[in-house]
């Protein structure tokens, strides 16, 4: 095994792979850390944003809308990294053994 | 290993000493759908437990089910295992008290999932095997390393057990007419026979039965609330803001975080706990490859973000119908029972006495399943990262580690049972809070780092990871809920309620350092393994399978 884990480490492909499933993790982690800290830094600073109506005849404040959003946002992020690495990148990985492992 | 014990030793004994002056609960008469539910959710879960017991054979259908288990249902399990009684009657509780805060909670408690998903999930699948301290371990010396894991792994275990044990005693004791220790030992009882006769398998089920039970139920809460409002939040939240005593208040952020330290601190907690708490983590060895391990976190985010949604009108339901109903009220006009009974009364508003019965066994079966999940967690630390790898250096046989296992889980129940009644009287709440605050500061730094830096040696990882947890310990004890509110000192040493801030920081700096300062050959090797660790890490090419029945 490790013959072939040392035939991999250097490839291109694998280098590739490597990166471009690096560059969407990374970014999402960052969208949902930056959401969710931006949300808490505002109730503990500025709460009165979150106090804002949404519209002059609606109960319904913004706090309740953005916490709303960062919810959906949650199931959201997970839907399309699930559905790149599982449709996309699995793919490619398969690909990338396949090649290195036969020759 | 010692510390946290001779912590919990020197807790225990310093809480006899003061009593504290928590509301009495009184049991009301028995209803009788509730224990016809109940015993029909019994029987069918034991009944599985039975099937379960013929399959479970090897260390691999103990730990992890055979990884066999499909990524939808392990998603349901997941959020089965997650989605506690005090998720359910707590945060709906705290939206029936004070509103937008209760979203706060929720908010938190979910967006580890995606952090989870995106970090630790598929390089976790490919590199372990039954518990987190394997992927951990995998270039690391196994002997500290494990040591460490397992002390994590029983802490925030143990921690989360007793909470959830004494919730489990008092809603029982409300809910069924049952004595608190009765109701305790019951719940240990059958925590044991599923996980020590079904192993993952059974708790599995349990776990997916709960949750599918739960968000049934809460979804017909929500929808029986909305209904009555012809399905308009702003109708509902209206009535609402005239019910409550609050008034407007409760649609926007309340007293609950206004100091930024604790809002980081508690925000790092719940982000970063999730993704090291040692059950959860366990979970993701019971499915087939890391695809599957990716598609159960995005059903169980799915799951768990639709049932917050949920609590949070369910909430608001209670404030418009229960506020002014003199049957739900006690003289001083307080709800009966407390805030978190505020759903399981709503549960009666809406649908009578069958549905309050439904709702009440599915409070239980729910218990059932957390308990159940960490008490596998658990026993698996001991059995697996103790016993056979340290104990046996690897070469345990396996009939003899899984019947370890099976004496650890019964130990296990019986301390669950034995803490449980010890602290009925007690204030638990900050128990689940230090648990997260351990899982991100010890299970969690170690576990990142050892996928992500391939300088992290195993001297960084394991004096960082301890570090880490006695900051943890350390500043809930002398912190305003442990030394004030409960030891009855005057004035905390340290100010605020949530560690997650500092013990996070401190492991993770100690684990930087002294991975850097670490020069020993060992050091070198541990770091020449990390090219192996990430090609399996990222192609899943030796990776643990599935066993074939």
């Amino acid at each position: 095994m490790q013959e072939i884990y040392k035939k991999i480490r250097n490839h291109p492909d694998f280098l590739n792979l490597v990166q471009t499933r690096k560059r969407i993790s990374w970014l999402l982690t960052t969208i949902i850390i930056f959401c969710y800290f931006t949300f808490i830094i505002i109730i503990a600073f500025a709460p009165n944003i979150f106090s804002q109506k949404i519209f002059s005849d609606s109960v319904i404040t913004f706090g309740i809308i953005i916490g709303l959003l960062i919810i959906l946002l949650s199931i959201f992020l997970t839907g399309i990294y699930v559905y790149i690495a599982n449709k996309k990148l699995d793919e490619i990985n398969n690909k990338v053994i396949k090649k290195i492992t036969a020759n | 290993m010692n510390f946290s014990l001779l912590s919990i030793l020197f807790i225990l004994t310093s809480f006899s000493v003061y009593a504290n002056d928590s509301q009495p609960v009184n049991p009301s008469e028995i209803n009788i759908t509730a224990v016809v539910m109940f015993i029909i959710f019994i029987s069918i879960t034991l009944g599985i437990t039975y099937w379960a017991a013929k399959k479970t054979r090897s260390a691999s259908d103990f730990y992890t089910a055979g990884g066999n288990i499909s990524g939808l249902q392990n998603g349901l399990a997941i959020a089965g295992d997650y989605m506690s009684a005090a998720s359910f009657l707590g945060i709906s509780g705290l939206v029936f008290a004070s509103g937008f805060d209760g979203l706060i909670y929720s908010i938190g408690f979910l967006v580890g999932w995606p952090v989870i998903l995106f970090l630790l999930a598929e390089r976790l699948r490919n590199l372990g095997k039954y518990t987190f301290a394997d992927a951990v371990s995998f270039r690391l010396q196994a002997m500290p390393i494990r040591s460490l894991a397992a002390c994590g792994t029983l802490a925030v275990v143990i921690l989360y057990l007793i909470a959830q044990m004494v919730g489990a005693g008092k809603l029982i004791q409300i809910l069924f007419g049952l004595p608190y220790s009765v109701a305790v030992f019951i719940v240990g009882l059958l925590m044991i026979c599923y996980v020590t006769f079904g192993g993952m398998l059974a708790t599995t089920w349990v776990q997916t039965i709960k949750a599918i039970l739960l968000l049934f139920g809460a979804t017909f809460l929500a929808l029986a609330v909305l209904n009555q409002f012809e399905f308009s939040f702003n109708a509902l939240f209206t009535e609402a803001i005239s019910n409550h005593r609050l008034g407007e208040a409760i649609m926007s952020p309340g007293g609950l975080i206004n100091d930024p330290v604790s809002a980081i601190s508690l925000g790092l907690a719940l982000m970063f706990g999730t993704a090291g708490l040692p059950h959860i983590l366990m979970r993701f060895f019971t499915v087939k490859d890391a695809k599957q391990a990716r598609s159960s976190v995005f059903f169980a985010t799915s799951f768990i973000g639709y049932f917050y949604i949920l609590t949070f009108v369910i909430g608001f339901g209670a404030i418009v119908m229960l506020t002014n109903n003199p049957s739900f009220l006690d003289g001083a006009g307080n709800i009966l029972g407390g805030n978190n009974m505020a759903a399981v009364h709503l549960s009666k508003a809406v649908g009578g006495d069958v549905f309050l019965g439904f709702i009440s066994a599915v409070a239980f079966a729910t218990i059932l399943a957390v308990v159940s999940g960490l008490t596998l967690a658990g026993a698996s630390a001991i059995s697996h990262d103790l016993y056979a790898s340290l104990f046996c250096h690897g070469k345990a046989q396996e009939k003899r580690e899984v019947m370890v296992s099976r004496i650890s889980t019964i130990m296990l129940g019986v301390v669950a049972i034995l803490l449980g009644i010890t602290f009925e009287k007690q204030n638990v709440a900050y128990m689940v809070g230090l648990a997260f605050a351990i899982a991100a500061s010890v299970n969690f730094p170690i576990l990142f780092f050892s996928m992500y830096w391939s300088r992290l040696t195993t001297r960084g990882a394991f004096i960082g990871g301890a570090a880490g947890l006695l900051t943890a310990i350390l500043c809930v004890l002398f912190g305003p809920i442990v030394w004030v509110d409960i030891l009855g000192n005057t004035k905390a040493i340290f100010p605020y309620k949530y560690p997650a801030l500092f013990s996070m920081s401190i492991a993770f700096i100690t684990i930087i350092i002294i991975s850097y300062l670490d020069k020993s050959p060992q050091a070198k090797e541990e770091t020449a393994a990390f090219d192996d660790q990430f090609v399996r890490a990222q192609t899943g090419l030796g990776a643990e399978g599935a066993t074939q029945h």
